[in-house]
């Protein structure tokens, strides 16, 4: 029983830092239309700010993260402006491609700045850990940060996507480019805003990441970057809500197979798992079905 | 010449594709005889052809029938393993290295056509995006699959075991796949020209299927779903033909690689493994075989070169940006705008017939 909670727990953690990179996938989907591959490298991006901030220059870690949230934020609105804006157009195998072709800019342009040699993130999320159970069951204090951030992060982006205007201009602009236009919103604006909150998002996944798995190597993004887009498809791409639930199924289901089934097969099952659900669910789990009108 | 002129504007393409691939072998095969290439270059040519096959099997899928596949290195990983299992295990058997390698490439396209059927079923009953995620799993799963496979022969045949490496051996058998550690000691039995062989052969078979009834069934199903349906085109079978043919084609594709390396492991055959054959076939052009050829082999080549060489790490960095650079080139409509003023200025100096 309290192996199967630590699981829980585990899984809810890891499933957490999904979440949270998969909603800047699904923001940008959602509006642009496009699979942003570069993502996975933003998280990079941000996990090298901090690491930086905090271990070299020794800035206090909350300063780390903000500085981290701050350069990917900017990284996010001008690698739009630079490389997909021009685009807004073109066919999405076009766009795809250059988002690869971003991403490897990104990994390469990592490596030759900082090389290519494993980093030891710093733990930096200190206090005791939670006890419960009479010492049985222990939950770290990392597991609580991500847990709650994660919450946190999904309560504040349903408020702003339903509540404030820019949250409305940017549902008008995922329904609609052009009457949202014709209203007289600013659609680059908008675009560019939810590359920004999408790639601070990836600034703090990162550092969560990090403080669970702390290797830090140019390439640490693709993998989360591959699952979280996975996770994202998962709940039904273009949701909010689908994103989190997605993300937090998607760690679960990772640790319970590793943990249960096999460690070397934990991938290819959460793989499996993904399948199964597009075959019953073609849209994902919260996606909403669109009808082809002829 | 006035033959060429005569043929339809197909034909016409397809001819000069086959010139062009032929061209390249006869002179790359001279300058390799007389020593005019160096040695990384030599290196590469297998490999090239192995890229040019894959990149002309994933248009099939990308260009012709329109479905984005991002999974398409388990194809070629499946005709790899299956592919440089059988040479191996048919080492003792067959003497002649060309009828095993030929062999090998059949079993390897074999397998991966299995493969590729039962990934169809599913797969194809998604669409766009959906889709591409579905083929993205399974090349994962693939690759996770092979990771966890161990094959070894022996007098009594070949033995497996999946996840423990408990494959037990009479006296005289010998391992060949060791999971995660993959095939080590291939036997070297890929040639340039076993290469361009198969390349022709994956032209010749591309090109009729394109031409033919179910190809142009093919392409209806790309340029309106709703519309060919409603004429009676049958979905299902149309689009398993093209994605399985696909398949076989990586799975040849990838045998013929194995077997011109040392060693292969399973990670070779990662996601950013489709995603470059997938920029070859979108460089190229998407349906456009010969761009695709030229894409393929440019590419391969191209970070290997000696003038990329100069940039020595930096070239990854240039690659990016000229990946990038070339699509802002190609699709953005400002840009084409600017071309195509350019163009139209130049023609009518010649004095053509735009006004």
């Amino acid at each position: 029983m309290v192996t199967f909670l630590t699981n829980l727990i585990n899984g809810i953690s890891l499933g957490s830092v999904y979440a949270i990179i998969a909603l800047g996938y699904t923001m940008v989907y959602g509006i642009a239309k496009m699979l942003n591959f570069a993502h996975g490298d933003v998280i990079m991006v941000g996990a090298y700010i901090c690491f930086f901030a905090v271990s070299t220059y020794e800035l206090p870690p909350l300063l780390g993260v903000i500085l981290a949230m701050a350069v990917c934020t900017a990284l996010g609105i001008v690698i739009e402006r630079l490389a997909y804006k021009p685009l807004r157009q073109a066919p999405s195998l076009a766009v795809l491609i250059t988002a690869i072709g971003v991403s490897y800019f990104l990994q390469n342009g990592a490596q030759l700045l900082w090389s290519s040699n494993n980093k030891m993130f710093p733990t930096f999320i200190k206090g005791d850990a939670l006890v419960l159970f009479d010492g049985q069951l222990h939950v770290s204090r990392t597991t609580l940060v991500t847990v709650i951030v994660c919450v946190v992060i999904m309560l504040v982006l349903t408020w702003f996507t339903g509540q404030t205007k820019m949250g409305k201009a940017m549902r008008a602009c995922s329904e609609d480019k052009g009457a949202a236009q014709l209203m007289g919103i600013n659609v680059d604006t908008t675009i560019s805003v939810t590359f920004a909150i999408g790639s601070a998002l990836a600034a703090i996944a990162g550092v969560l990441y990090m403080s669970s798995y702390p290797i830090l190597v140019p390439t640490t993004g693709s993998m989360p970057g591959i699952k979280a887009f996975t996770a994202a498809v998962f709940g039904g791409i273009g949701s909010i809500p689908g994103a989190f639930l997605g993300g937090l199924l998607l760690g679960i289901i990772e640790i319970f197979a590793g943990a249960y089934i096999s460690t070397q097969l934990a991938n290819a099952i959460v793989f499996a798992v993904l399948i199964v659900v597009l075959l019953v669910k073609p849209t994902g789990l919260l996606g909403k079905q669109i009808r082809e009108k002829v | 010449m006035k033959r060429l002129n005569a043929m339809s504007r197909t034909s016409r393409v397809n001819f000069l594709t086959y010139a062009l691939v032929i061209a390249a072998f006869v002179v790359l095969q001279a300058l390799s005889m007389g020593g005019g290439l160096s040695a990384t270059l030599q290196g590469q040519l297998v490999p090239v052809c192995a890229y040019v096959v894959m990149a002309l099997s994933l248009n099939l899928t990308v260009g012709v029938l329109g479905e984005l596949s991002l999974g398409h290195a388990g194809f070629m990983s499946v005709g790899a393993f299956s592919g440089a299992v059988a040479a191996s295990a048919l080492q003792g058997v067959i003497p002649a290295s060309g009828v095993r390698l030929a062999l090998a490439m059949l079993i390897g396209a074999v397998f991966a056509g299995i493969v590729g059927t039962l990934i169809s079923v599913p797969v194809l009953r998604l669409n766009g995006d959906y889709l591409a995620i579905v083929t993205l799993a399974f090349g994962q799963i693939i690759k996770s699959i092979i990771e966890n496979l161990y094959v070894g022969v022996d007098g009594s045949g070949l033995h497996f075991s999946f996840l423990k490496p408990t494959v037990t051996l009479e006296q005289g058998g010998r391992m060949i796949l060791n999971g995660p550690m993959g095939i080590p000691n291939i036997e070297k039995i890929s040639t340039f020209l076993a290469g361009f062989l198969l390349i022709l052969i994956t032209l010749v078979i591309i090109f009729n299927l394109v031409n033919s009834r179910s190809g142009r069934a093919i392409m209806a199903l790309r340029d309106n779903r709703i519309a060919a349906e409603s004429v009676g085109i049958n979905v299902t079978k149309y689009k398993m033909m093209a994605f399985v043919t696909s398949a076989a084609l990586a799975g040849a594709a990838g045998a013929l690689f194995s077997l011109g390396q040392n060693t292969i492991v399973a990670a070779k055959f990662d996601f950013n493994t489709s995603i470059l054959i997938l920029v070859y076939v979108v460089l190229g052009g998407q349906g456009n075989m010969w761009g695709s050829i030229v894409a393929a082999s440019f590419l391969t080549i191209l970070p290997e070169s000696d003038a990329m060489r100069g940039l020595r790490d930096y070239r990854m960095l240039v690659y990016a940006i000229v990946l990038i650079l070339v699509m802002l080139a190609t699709n953005s409509p400002a840009i084409k705008g600017l071309f195509g003023q350019i163009l139209d200025r130049t023609r009518s100096k010649k004095g053509g017939n735009t006004p």
